[in-house]
């Protein structure tokens, strides 16, 4: 009792809760958020603020958002749709050119590596007009599979899955190509399975940044079937514009499901991010 | 022959793995990009169609440089970039203390993520009514402290951009800190251990252990935050639509706007140039600081 009371280090507990303090205010737009959500909007601006409501109004807000006249259920399936499939399609991507760039050997793959990092310092601001014009002549405007396209060719998930794929020892693929195995096979059999982690990361980051994107959904959709929840919370807010509460539940809805995803990844995340150094 | 039989399936296989990523970047990235040059040199716009465009050499990056709106984003977008050191500054000390002076510190690691995670459309929408200058929470609070001229926040043109940038900073310490403790992890402790039989005092070991020591991670978190703040889009468009009176915008909302609302694709087509040129800049600035003042 006496020594474990001892291993306590009064420093550390004191500046524990000096952060939880620190932490706390530093989250408290997210509090503020949901609390609001769950209010009457006559009570959302009163002073001193409400913490916790004293008239729940949280059914008939979330009930608005949801299946009102702008439909929250359609711009999650949208954005689900999208998130998953541009997830997929671009670690597949990543991962059969990161493999060719750390395990193949052959002519010309400095040079077209060098061509795909070059991508990674070109700002998507920069070539939006062209990609609308491209996609405008193609057909892609105003549908899914083009906005999914957009996304899917990442230099920075073949950058950081070859840095996976080049610390895998020679000796495992060679050994497995001695046994006769074509590259196809080493690559599905062997190598796959042993990055699985950093494919984890990458999809997980992938997903996320998808989810959140704004500028693209904004730009490449033209009907409201078909938005994403980003552009749905910008309309709904233009809509209900002065209705905070309602707002408020809006903004919860886009923001907590990922918010758990991160919670249930966050392993795989903040190593991600602290591995890659990257900002989407 | 044999090798030559080998070498032949390996680049076969090799082509055949890259091709879908090569393909893709080819189309959708570095042929919009030498087409953003030359579309730069048109007058070009979405309504008269491809035929009604004429080549006008750089006359939409003459007229940029007197048109006040750009240059009071650029300048706006100059302004921005305080939030890199200030946030930098914030983020390595909260990293030195999660680090080592704290339990549960993965709960704050993730308390402190969890802006950056979040939808910017979202985080906009929630500081609008918090920055509400009459009747938000942050002004009904300064006013309950006994300030009495609270400012206007985003409905002030001396404030907007500020509202702006503290957004900014709170959105991005948390990816500071995480890099900045995994920086951390890699200082080998015995340094510390030394300076302690010296007698070291905390702040001699923060100047003199740990701030060389993070260098690298600085450098890299200033450039990607500067880098960063010239793509600040959702955010600004969404919390302000640049104004009041332009005094929030900057390049890229103004990019997207002669784009996409007033449809001159020549003219927004010489700003991403413009901003393309800056980045480029910075990349190669990055590139030749790294070699000369980061400590390995």
């Amino acid at each position: 009792m006496e020594s474990a009371f001892k291993r306590i280090h009064w420093p550390k507990l004191l500046a524990t809760i000096l952060f939880a303090i620190v932490g706390l205010i530093f989250i408290m737009p997210f509090l503020w958020m949901i609390s609001a959500s769950f209010k009457l909007e006559s009570d959302v601006l009163k002073f001193p603020i409400e913490w916790i409501p004293s008239t729940w109004n949280a059914v008939e807000n979330y009930n608005e958002v949801w299946f009102g006249a702008k439909s929250f259920a359609l711009y999650y399936w949208n954005s689900i749709k999208i998130s998953v499939f541009t997830t997929i399609v671009s670690s597949v991507f990543s991962c059969f050119a990161a493999y060719a760039f750390a395990k193949i050997n052959f002519k010309g793959r400095d040079l077209l590596f060098l061509v795909v990092l070059s991508t990674y310092m070109i700002p998507p601001q920069a070539i939006v007009i062209p990609q609308y014009l491209i996609y405008s002549s193609s057909g892609l405007i105003d549908s899914h599979l083009g906005l999914i396209l957009l996304n899917s060719f990442s230099a920075f998930g073949t950058f950081m899955l070859r840095q996976f794929f080049v610390s895998v020892h020679d000796e495992v693929i060679e050994s497995a190509r001695m046994d006769g195995a074509g590259h196809i096979r080493t690559f599905f059999s062997i190598a796959l399975p042993l990055i699985k982690p950093a494919i984890a990361t990458y999809a997980i980051l992938r997903f996320i940044w998808t989810w959140n994107d704004y500028q693209n959904p904004l730009i490449f959709l033209r009907s409201d079937s078909l938005y994403t929840i980003q552009i749905g919370i910008k309309q709904f807010a233009d809509a209900h514009g002065s209705i905070f509460s309602l707002m408020m539940a809006a903004a919860v809805s886009a923001i907590v499901p990922l918010l758990i995803v991160f919670i249930i990844g966050q392993k795989q995340v903040i190593e991600g991010i602290a591995l890659g150094g990257v900002k989407g | 022959m044999l090798l030559s039989k080998n070498q032949l399936r390996d680049n076969v296989a090799g082509y055949l793995f890259v091709a879908p990523m090569l393909l893709g970047s080819a189309v959708l990235i570095l042929f919009p990009i030498v087409a953003s040059f030359i579309l730069s040199m048109t007058d070009w716009n979405f309504v008269t169609g491809l035929a009604g465009a004429n080549f006008v050499g750089l006359d939409n990056f003459a007229a940029l440089f007197s048109d006040s709106v750009f240059l009071k984003g650029l300048t706006n977008n100059f302004i921005l970039l305080l939030v890199v050191p200030i946030g930098l500054f914030l983020s390595l000390i909260l990293a030195v203390v999660i680090n080592k002076g704290v339990y549960f510190k993965d709960t704050f690691k993730v308390i402190y993520f969890m802006p950056y995670i979040s939808s910017t459309v979202a985080i906009a929408l929630v500081f609008q009514v918090l920055f509400h200058p009459t009747q938000g929470p942050i002004n009904q609070t300064l006013m309950a402290l006994g300030i009495e001229n609270v400012p206007g926040w985003i409905a002030s043109t001396d404030w907007a951009l500020v509202s702006v940038m503290l957004i900014i900073i709170w959105t991005q310490i948390g990816f500071q800190v995480i890099l900045y403790i995994a920086a951390l992890q890699n200082i080998p402790p015995q340094l510390y251990e030394a300076a302690e039989v010296d007698g070291a005092s905390m702040w001699y070991k923060f100047k003199n252990i740990t701030v060389p020591l993070v260098t690298p991670t600085t450098f890299l978190l200033l450039i990607q935050g500067i880098v960063s703040t010239f793509k600040v889009f959702d955010l600004i468009i969404v919390l302000t639509e640049g104004g009041p009176a332009n005094s929030s915008t900057i390049p890229v909302l103004y990019m997207y706007q002669q784009a996409f609302e007033e449809l001159k694709t020549g003219y927004a087509s010489a700003i991403s140039v413009i901003l393309f040129l800056i980045l480029v800049v910075i990349t190669f600035l990055q590139w030749m600081g790294q070699k000369k003042w980061v400590n390995y």
